[in-house]
């Protein structure tokens, strides 16, 4: 029923050479794709600059931020407005607003990075497990995920703060505790949909380990999912990081964090309203501008893309 | 919380040998089951009863050594290049895999990638591609690379070139019978096209509902078939030589494989069947030479069988 040509093999060799895509650089797509989305240009700009604030804080602060300056307080013993000396004023203990929200951007990214870092890592490992081994493993840790889950999360780490006493890695263990359940069940959803592909299934038939299957067939298909979820992940463990230090139990005192500033700053909101606009908007914007490029790398690395770009 | 799932008999009592270097071809309709056949062949899913042998020792339930030595034995070319190598993967490492189960060392990977490529005629500068750059019948030639690189004896290929064009299938088709012809490997061919099955099967077997309901050697079950299905699907194929004629057309849909008619499966759609065929299921029983055949009609002959018509 099937009639081949002698020189068929020759013929169509060719015409398969013909066929093959031409692929754009998944480097060169990004770069093209950031530069002409303004917004989220200007979202990794601002995280690059915070980030090199952070780093560079005792060169850049223009004070030491623990500095009680005799000339920071007025006549009266109030804080002084932004001046040519201090540019965004001093606090209710005469010390440099800006110095203090400089350094104070050293404790939000860090925080921020190594718990969400940390989150990853186990919300990764514990998601995959689940999805790959499936049965009663995949229950009993997926309970457990939604058992962590449906605590509130700043309720959940107050009570944790309360047992652990607050430190700065406290902090940031509690911050991974209680964020990683949301990497997990993501994780395992997507596990569950890579392990039923066609590739995996011939790894399996071929005899490659099930470690092994996990490490080069299924992590590298989850890195998307883990920028992105990472991304948007700083930003929620800085606010939580602020929202515990308002509480007075986030990063111990007096080290300078912008939760803590913004909780003195609202007790003379009427009287130096500058004490909270400086560490309110630092916060708003650092953590828009990591949502927004979060959603950026989401279009980004959308796995429809994603397959011809890698 | 811990659900429980419904599982449905996909296979049942399917049973058939292939020799070394011999293509056995296994044809149906969606949902007849034959992919079932090739997961549980390889051991993707387990089957619930029956057993395979590969040079006479069984290899069903085999556990974690045994069965990765076993898995090399029997390799598995899929239906869908565009799922079956990892996108992520280069070619080379896509090959190189295969080659690290059979415990090559790495060093030796390039020049037998390199082999493998030349085996199924593809360009050696192919290796440093991604799949995204391969058109179908590429891909597809890489996965038939990645199979044989732990040398199989038996390759099972699950519709594997029911999703490439007319002129590529051709080619990978040849390309399988000249490997075939090389190597001595026995394929297991399934697929719903009938003209493949014909260019490249010795012997068939025609499934409907997870049965096998006609089988034998390629010559036989194409110029003379018997069971009623296996007319239909026969009658099915377009021909140039025979228009005109009136086909036999099947009517309706394949059956709930979760919920199969009672008696013969095929009776609710069957032209010929008779009261007897509502109520008991035929065996499978060898007719003429090797021929085996499904159906009571044709197993008590059909100008003897009763002219009852059905009330279905």
């Amino acid at each position: 029923m099937i009639n081949l040509p002698e020189n068929e093999l020759t013929v169509a060799f060719s015409a398969s050479e013909t066929t093959v895509l031409s692929q754009p650089n998944f480097w060169r797509r990004a770069g093209r794709s950031l530069l002409h989305d303004p917004v989220a240009l200007c979202s990794f700009a601002f995280i690059l600059l915070l980030t090199v604030v952070a780093v560079f804080a005792p060169l850049i602060a223009p004070y030491d931020p623990l500095r009680q300056f005799s000339n920071g307080l007025s006549f009266v013993g109030a804080p002084v407005a932004p001046n040519g000396h201090f540019l965004l004023g001093t606090d209710a203990s005469g010390r440099d607003v800006l110095s203090r929200l400089i350094f104070g951007a050293r404790v939000s990214l860090l925080v921020g990075v190594v718990a969400t870092g940390l989150a990853s890592l186990i919300g990764v490992v514990i998601g995959t497990v689940a999805g790959y081994v499936g049965g009663v493993t995949e229950s009993i840790l997926m309970r457990f995920t939604d058992m962590v889950l449906s605590f509130p999360i700043l309720l959940f780490c107050v009570a944790l703060i309360a047992v652990t006493g607050p430190s700065t890695r406290n902090v940031v263990l509690v911050i991974a505790f209680a964020y990683w359940t949301y990497l997990a069940r993501v994780v395992r959803g997507q596990v569950l949909s890579i392990k039923e592909r066609e590739f995996v299934n011939a790894a399996r038939t071929l005899g490659v380990g099930h470690i092994k299957i996990i490490r080069k067939h299924i992590i590298p298909h989850l890195i998307p999912t883990i920028i992105v979820y990472g991304t948007l992940g700083v930003a929620t463990s800085i606010l939580i990081e602020a929202s515990l230090s308002f509480l007075g139990i986030g990063v111990p005192l007096p080290q300078a964090s912008w939760g803590e500033m913004i909780s003195e700053g609202q007790q003379y909101f009427q009287s130096a309203p500058w004490l909270l606009v400086a560490p309110g908007v630092a916060l708003i914007l650092t953590v828009l501008a990591f949502n927004l490029a979060g959603d950026w790398l989401t279009d980004l690395l959308d796995p429809a893309v994603q397959e011809m770009g890698s | 919380m811990f659900g429980a799932s419904r599982s449905i008999k996909a296979v049942d009592n399917v049973s058939f040998t292939l020799q070394p270097g011999e293509t056995l071809g296994i044809a149906g309709e969606s949902g007849s089951g034959k992919s079932s056949v090739a997961r549980a062949l390889v051991q993707l899913t387990r089957p619930t009863g029956g057993t395979v042998s590969l040079g006479g020792a069984p290899v069903t339930n085999l556990k974690g050594q045994r069965l990765k030595r076993f898995r090399r034995r029997m390799q598995m070319v899929y239906q869908d290049p565009y799922d079956s190598l990892d996108p992520r993967m280069s070619v080379s490492d896509a090959i190189g895999e295969a080659l690290s189960v059979r415990g090559l060392p790495k060093t030796e990977h390039a020049a037998q990638v390199a082999q493998l490529l030349e085996r199924v005629k593809l360009p050696a500068t192919i290796a440093q591609r991604h799949p995204n750059q391969l058109s179908g019948g590429q891909r597809q030639r890489v996965s038939i690379a990645r199979a044989l690189a732990v040398n199989p004896e038996i390759i099972i290929c699950d519709e594997a070139v029911a999703a490439l064009d007319v002129s590529i299938r051709a080619q990978v088709l040849n390309l399988l019978k000249d490997i075939q012809h090389d190597t001595g490997v026995g394929y297991l061919f399934i697929s719903h096209d009938l003209s493949t099955l014909r260019f490249m099967a010795d012997h068939v077997a025609i499934m409907y509902v997870g049965r096998i309901v006609e089988y034998g050697t390629s010559e036989e079950v194409f110029s003379n078939p018997q069971h009623p299905y296996t007319r239909a699907l026969i009658a099915a194929v377009p021909s140039v030589t025979r228009r005109g004629e009136r086909r036999l057309k099947l009517s309706g849909e394949p059956p709930d494989p979760g919920n199969p008619p009672s008696g013969c499966p095929f009776h609710p759609r069957c032209p010929e069947a008779v009261e007897t065929c509502r109520t008991e299921r035929p065996e499978l029983l060898t007719i003429g030479d090797a021929q085996k055949v499904a159906c009571h009609v044709v197993q008590w002959g059909r100008e003897k069988t009763p002219k009852t018509e059905v009330t279905a």
